[in-house]
This record gives C-alpha cells, structure tokens and sequence, in this order.
C-alpha cells in the first residue's frame, strides 16, 4: 500500500496477486483514488489557467474549482457528483497466465466501490431508463483490451461525466477535406459552450474506422497534458494540438461558458491509419474534472 | 459593477426582480433537487391535475443529481454539484408556466431562455460545475427524497441550505442572458477564424 502523497502523484496501485479478489479490490482502490483525487498534470493545468486569467469572474470560478479538488481529496468523497459511467483500458501481457474471470473481478470491484465510496450509480437501460443502483449493466463498465509484451497486467479506469460526454461529436470527413478538421473540432467546442463544464480537454481520434477513431478520441484523454507554453520538440501533431488549443481560447467561452481566457487545458491528438477513401475525426471532449487512475500487476521477466 | 445578494425562500417576485445578470446571490432555506425525468413526471402530474409531493411555490429549483448515502436512517449529501441545465431547457417554460418558481441553480446555460425567465418572474443562477464537494459544506440537512422510484440522481430532494453560493446569476428577469453574451463573442470569433 503507497502512502498517500506518492497516490497522489502517480495515481496507481500495485496488484500483489492475480486473483479474483486482488483485481477486485484494486479496481475499488483506483476508483477511489481516480473519484477523489486529479492526476497531477491537470491539477497544475487549472493552477496555471487560474494564475493566469484575465477575466476575474473566471478567475474566481476556477478558483472555487482548486479549492473543490483540494477538500474532495483531503476527506476522500468524489469531486463531482457525476461520477460517471466506468471505461476500463486493460493491458495484458502475453506471456501472462490468467485463470480467473477478470470481467468479473473487475465487475465486482465497480459494485463494491459504488456502494462503499459511495458513487452515483449512473448505469440505466437506453430506453426503459430503469436503474441498476449498481453502476454495473449490458456492456457497462465499457472494457477495452489490448496486449503488450512481457507478463504485466495494467488496469486503468477513467470514471466518465455525461455532462462532457454528450457534448462529443464524430465526423466522416474525405480525404479531400483535410483543411477542415481544425473547424470541425472548433465548431464543437462552440456548439458545447458552457454545457462540458469548461475548461475541458480535447480527446482527439483522427483516422482508423468509424469506431476507432471514437476509441483513439478517448485514449488521447489518457495522454499526459501539454503545458501549451512548452513545447517539447518538433512534431506536426504537437503543432497540430497547439493550433486547435490557440484557435478554441479565442473562443472566450471560459470556465463554466461565463465568458474567460481558458475554454480548454489541452488537446491531445491519436491516430491510425485509415481507409484511402476515407478520413474519421472524432472529438471526445473531457470536462476539467480529467478523472483516471491505474493499477498493475508486475510478472517480472519484461 | 457586481451586487451581492442573499435570499431566503420561499421567495418573492420583490426579491428576484432586483437582481441583474452578473451579480453574486447567496440562498438559504429550501431547495429542491430535479433534473430529467423529475421535469418530465412534474409535467405529467400537472396534465392529471395531481398535487405534488412537494411545494414549488417560491421555489429554488436545483439542477442537480446528488450522491447520497443514508446514516443512521437519516440521509446525507455525499456530492451536490449542478448538472447541465440545457436538458431541461425544453420542458422548462411549462414547468414556469404551473408552478411560481423564482430561481433556477445549475450550469452552463438555458439556451434561448430569457424571455420565458422574464415572463414567469425567474432567474436563472450558475453554480460552478463540478465543485460537488464544496456544495456538500453549504447543505445543513436533506429533508428526503420524492419519487425515489426515478433512482438517486432522478428524485426530487429537498435540501436545506444556508447560504448556498456563490451563485452568478446568469439570466435576469430583465431579458439578460449571460451566457447568451458570451455565445455570441465565441460565434464572432468562429466566423472570424473560419468564415
């Protein structure tokens, strides 16, 4: 068990057995850091966005907003009453044995966390909108798998809002259309206004099929934020990010839509490539509260 | 420049008609919690001409599904920040049009509301998303919940509060729409990057 400044920092826990119990307990515990605690990178974003702006009404909104992450962590209840629907990102090894059912585990960590922490169960069905009250339902936790070398088993878990999640938009673009990404990704932060609880962070998907890029959009949010004011190197998607971070500030729609210097922290950019005919841009765009936390199980032998 | 107001509910036409889009309110007494579908069963107990479970006349309405737990039978806010009011926007000049609600608390804006909220005498109040922790400070006690059938971010509940804020009042009963206003600079911008 890591103390808790060390939590703070690196946002993960180590798994000791792979066994139903273990994962279950760790995906409780990351829940719980990822609910009550923001990974660093964004904390010190809305730090700079608030020592930095201009517009005093957005300066003290965002000020409230330090002051709530820093109460939510130090009495371990979730920032936001949205503690949003669970999307798991699993890295497997694959030379690692796994004998046990780690949906399962992973399910049961959910419902335990949900009740324990407590969290807002969020899961209902599309149409009846009847409530589990567990968090748990058809295909929810959404879980995504993939594999890497070595015997490791990395579990992380990005609690997502709706509040940003329903503001997110996908386009199939031509290939002929490449010049007009930039307005798409604008457009949708000028058609989210105040609605994603602003400054939010651009998760973008730029190639694959129509469902990658949707994918791609939401592990750009996993990506560690830019500090826009250094750059690390030359890189045309970097330049990219800053052009599309420039072009949404000038917006002026500020923290919380009330008008301000900081619309969004970041924007991250993924890509795959795609069908020549075709050219899938999707923006998943991330509320300030960036929540996400991990857990791993090391195999040894990497 | 910016006033400060602190209110007390139930509230009065007096009372809201002062305020201005941009200035600062505090509210103490009750609010009520309701969102989605809390809107769509008010509406349809209206239709029936069924009385409420709860009195909205005076009322402080609060966009907002909490996460609450009960302790020693008496329930608890864990987390009360404001949900994205816009959902509501649709069902919300009916629901004025019924009941004598004077503040609407949540975030982000009520899109081509300002008329409506001139009309039925209420002010539209933003509280920052997402500072669910600092809302919980503010409420002295939850009276319980209606409808908890809807489940816990859909029921009505009633919270007593002191001094819930700050709040930035966002529309007026004048016909000003903050948030209108800032629109409008970000779709000058738009065009000008793009158009």
């Amino acid at each position: 068990m890591k103390n808790q400044k060390q939590r703070e920092f690196q946002m993960s826990v180590e798994i000791k057995n792979l066994t139903f119990e273990a994962v279950s307990q760790a995906v409780a515990e990351i829940l719980k850091i990822s609910e009550t605690t923001l990974p660093k990178d964004t904390a010190d974003a809305i730090g700079r966005a608030a020592s930095k702006e201009s517009d005093p009404a957005a300066k003290s909104q965002l000020e409230m907003i330090l002051k709530n992450i820093e109460i939510a962590g130090k009495r371990g209840v979730p920032i936001c009453q949205d503690t949003g629907i669970f999307i798991f990102f699993i890295e497997i090894g694959r030379s690692l044995r796994l004998d046990f059912d780690l949906e399962g585990a992973i399910r049961n960590g959910c419902a335990d966390a949900t009740e324990k922490i407590p969290l807002r169960p969020n899961v209902v069905d599309p149409l009846t909108r009847l409530n589990t009250k567990n968090n748990l339902g058809n295909g929810l936790p959404e879980i995504n798998y993939s594999f890497v070398s070595g015997k490791n088993l990395k579990i992380t878990v990005a609690p997502k809002g709706a509040g940003s999640e329903n503001m997110s938009a996908l386009k199939m673009f031509t290939p002929t259309e490449i010049p007009k990404i930039k307005e798409f990704i604008v457009k949708t932060v000028l058609d989210a206004g105040g609605k994603p609880c602003p400054p939010v962070i651009l998760g973008i998907g730029i190639g694959g099929s129509f469902n990658q890029s949707a994918k791609l959009s939401k592990e750009a949010l996993l990506e560690e934020l830019r500090d826009p004011d250094v750059k690390t190197g030359p890189n045309a998607y970097e330049d990219f990010e800053k052009e599309i971070l420039n072009a949404v500030n000038d917006l002026g729609i500020g923290c919380m839509g009330l008008g301000g210097d900081t619309t969004a922290l970041s924007v991250r950019i993924k890509k795959a490539s795609c069908h020549t005919a075709s050219l899938p841009v999707a923006v998943n765009i991330q509320c300030w509260a960036n929540r996400h936390a991990a857990a791993e199980y090391n195999g040894g032998g990497n | 420049m910016s006033e400060t107001h602190y209110l007390k509910t139930p509230l009065s036409k007096a009372d809201i008609m002062k305020i201005t889009a941009g200035d600062i309110v505090y509210i103490s007494g009750t609010i009520y919690t309701a969102r989605d579908e809390a809107h769509l069963r008010i509406l349809e107990y209206d239709d029936e001409n069924k009385p409420l479970p709860f009195d909205l006349t005076g009322a402080a309405v609060y966009h907002c599904g909490p996460v609450m737990k009960r302790e020693n039978g008496e329930w608890k806010a864990v987390a009360s920040g404001p949900t994205t009011s816009d959902r509501m926007t649709k069902m919300t000049p009916e629901v004025l049009k019924n009941h004598d609600i004077r503040v609407l608390i949540g975030k982000g804006g009520m899109e081509g509301l300002a008329e409506t909220m001139a009309l039925r005498n209420c002010i539209y109040l933003s509280y920052t998303g997402g500072c669910a922790a600092l809302a919980v400070d503010m409420i002295q006690s939850v009276g319980g919940a209606a409808w908890e059938d809807l489940g816990m971010p859909e029921a009505v509940w009633e919270l007593q509060v002191e001094n819930f804020g700050p709040l930035i009042t966002g529309i007026d009963t004048k016909g000003n729409d903050l948030f209108k206003a800032v629109k409008e600079k970000s779709r000058e911008s738009f065009q000008k990057q793009f158009e």
